[in-house]
């Protein structure tokens, strides 16, 4: 397995091989306003998914490891624990909303742009 | 264990008005079904709803298909009987729908088709990558259907109140959970092979919506009994967990003792958050809806379905050990299987009464819905990899008819069924509830490391894609193999033999990164590469075009 070098099979259906249509897609990914549209996407999801999936472990490992201050009474029965437990429910809400609101402003139009120009 | 406890003041009557309850669902379905099939003639029909579904039929759906047996009766469980632990569980079902959200719906809806291999396999070479995908595709649903069908015939021999050594219409406890297993599998083959996505979809709406009606009311009664007073119903719920104080804190189930159940926490956690987004019931939902912006608006309404469910969990589990008291839930299901029902049965007016009669058996009802809805996923996602990655293309590289394609997945549907109620009855007296964890973790661990690859990593290639699939697969499965929830402790799968040597139960932790790093060593090993390709992955996945 490690030697083969075939680019792709020869086989009509085959996706993997490159199709006319493949020069049109290649050329749009050269296409600065691409570029711009994967930095907008990315420059959103990446930092994001890091930062969630930090703070997600974060609250596994402080359950962990930190019971004394997670056990710690807030309000009446109310504890520590429960709160950061209720705030992973508010930034799961937060993200997806404003994640929404970052697609619909700022890739929807590029990307429809973009479609619209290979079509 | 005397089962028949709490259900012996009317049994009968309640026990008529779930079997009619049971039964008007399940007419409804099958109407529901019979009339989606009318509209089943292309292949796009059978795998995909013809795309048809608007985001939040969707969103509702995916909530269907997602919330399982096991986080409607088992996190109320969890929580009634271990309290703040439970709900420590069930956080890591809801933020996992984060990574589906910004990585992996958009970009799948507009590159693949049908399965998740359609975009695993776009630029590599399709008969190596299909056939990695459609065996993880359908190991994943396989474990997740025998876990669920065992469950399944367990909860209605519980719920119907079927205790050892009773019996209803002659049948002994063994002899009707193996009848609810086969009617569970007869039912999900007849929704999938009449109904494909269209028919399965609409029974997943129309759980989802009994699912949380059910939830909404049981919350409402169980806040109004407490004045909507969150911080007494806590205090009365510890009060009577019969473990005080502690309830509230975490480490009653997990982490109790040593390191060990410590990092088993940490890696129950990363299966969970991972998994959700490779596991393949799931990725084929997005293909329900016509752009990826209706797949990522299905996700934002499952979200909100999800939390908001989860959260009303929260005032069931500690309603039911408040008011039912964990040592009532505990003497009728160890695992609180029941508190949900229990709950349902306290806040109709309590044992014995017409009213708790009542919405326990539309309770139990809910609860049988849910299982019948997961299941009749997970068959329709394993009978279209089989057909769409093994059957067309890794065997016949795509050239088969679309007749002759959907033909092979409504047989692979029933194949597939057969063989989960066969295994399901094999395994009735296992203790089978890890397999739900384990899928996860081969999701995580086998699938996501592939996915992530393939939409952002230039370099990757078939054999990295391989490897990433069969090492995150074997290495999750083989680790769970020596784990004692297979063999070594009393309440091990195996409980008379000893040949475990991993320690922890959930393997996520070594298993997820061993194949994110196999996906990067089969790729490095490889010279194959295909820029071109990519640049066109990137761009269809971004922005649509070409989208179908």
């Amino acid at each position: 397995m490690t030697s083969d070098t075939r680019a792709g099979p020869t086989k009509p259906n085959d996706l993997s091989q490159v199709s006319p249509a493949n020069a049109a897609y290649v050329a749009m990914a050269a296409d600065p306003r691409f570029a711009e549209l994967r930095r907008r996407y990315r420059g959103f999801a990446f930092p994001m998914t890091a930062a969630f999936l930090a703070w997600y472990l974060l609250y596994v490992v402080l359950s962990a490891y930190a019971r004394d201050f997670m056990s710690t009474k807030i309000v009446g029965n109310i504890n520590v624990a429960l709160l950061l437990g209720l705030l992973q429910f508010v930034s799961t809400f937060t993200i997806a909303w404003v994640y929404e609101r970052h697609s619909r402003t700022k890739l929807d139009p590029l990307a429809a742009e973009l479609r619209r120009e290979i079509r | 264990m005397n089962n028949v406890h709490y259900l012996a003041a009317d049994a009968g009557t309640r026990r008529g008005i779930t079997m009619g309850l049971f039964a008007i669902f399940i007419a409804i379905t099958l109407y529901i079904t019979m009339r989606a099939s009318r509209q089943n003639k292309t292949a796009a029909d059978f795998y995909a709803a013809d795309r048809s579904f608007s985001p939040l039929q969707n969103g509702l759906a995916i909530g269907g298909d997602y919330m399982s047996a096991a986080s409607f009766l088992g996190i109320a469980g969890l929580i009634a009987l271990y309290g703040y632990d439970g709900f420590l569980y069930s956080i890591g079902f809801l933020v996992a729908w984060l990574v589906a959200l910004l990585l992996v719906a958009e970009l799948m809806r507009n590159s693949g088709r049908f399965t998740m291999a359609d975009v695993l396999a776009f630029r590599m070479r399709q008969r190596p990558v299909r056939t990695a995908a459609g065996i993880s595709t359908i190991t994943v649903s396989i474990f997740y259907l025998i876990a669920q069908m065992v469950g399944a015939g367990t909860l209605v021999a519980l719920l119907l109140g079927i205790g050892k050594g009773q019996s209803l219409f002659g049948l002994s406890q063994g002899a009707a959970k193996n009848w609810t297993i086969v009617l569970v599998g007869a039912l999900m083959i007849f929704y999938v092979t009449v109904g494909g996505m269209r028919g399965t979809t609409y029974v997943q709406i129309v759980k989802a919506g009994l699912l949380v009606f059910g939830a909404v009311v049981m919350t409402i009664v169980v806040l109004w009994k407490f004045n909507f007073d969150i911080s007494s119903l806590l205090g009365q719920a510890a009060g009577r967990s019969g473990k005080g104080e502690a309830f509230l804190n975490p480490g009653l189930k997990y982490g109790a003792g040593d390191w060990v159940t410590k990092v088993d926490l940490i890696s129950l956690g990363m299966a969970l958050v991972l998994g959700t987004a490779g596991l393949p019931h799931i990725l084929i939902r997005f293909y329900t809806v016509p752009t990826s912006r209706d797949a990522r608006r299905s996700v934002n309404w499952a979200i909100g379905f999800i939390g908001g469910f989860y959260l009303m969990t929260l005032a069931l589990g500690f309603g039911a050990a408040a008011l039912v008291g964990s040592s009532a839930i505990r003497a009728q299901n160890k695992g609180g299987n029941t508190a949900a029902p229990q709950l349902a049965e306290q806040l109709g007016g309590g044992p014995g009464t017409m009213g708790g009669a009542f919405f326990l058996a539309f309770i139990a009802s809910v609860a049988f819905a849910t299982i019948l809805a997961v299941v009749a996923g997970l068959t329709l996602a394993s009978s279209s990899s089989v057909a769409h990655d093994l059957y067309a293309n890794a065997l016949h590289h795509g050239e088969v008819g679309e007749r002759d394609e959907v033909r092979v997945a409504r047989v692979s549907a029933f194949v597939i069924g057969a063989i989960a109620i066969v295994l399901s009855i094999f395994a009735q007296n296992l203790n089978v509830a890890f397999l739900v964890a384990l899928a996860f973790a081969v999701a995580a661990s086998g699938n996501l490391p592939t996915i992530l690859y393939s939409l952002f990593w230039r370099r990757f290639n078939t054999q990295g894609a391989t490897w990433a699939i069969y090492g995150g697969l074997i290495t999750a499965v083989v680790l769970v193999a020596f784990s004692p929830v297979v063999s070594g402790s009393p309440t091990s799968m195996i409980s008379d033999k000893d040949f475990s040597w991993f320690p922890l139960e959930n393997p996520g932790i070594i298993s997820i990164p061993a194949g994110f790093f196999f996906g990067w060593l089969g790729t490095m090993l490889s010279r194959e590469k295909n820029d071109a390709k990519y640049a066109e992955l990137e761009v269809r996945s971004l922005t649509g075009a070409g989208a179908h």
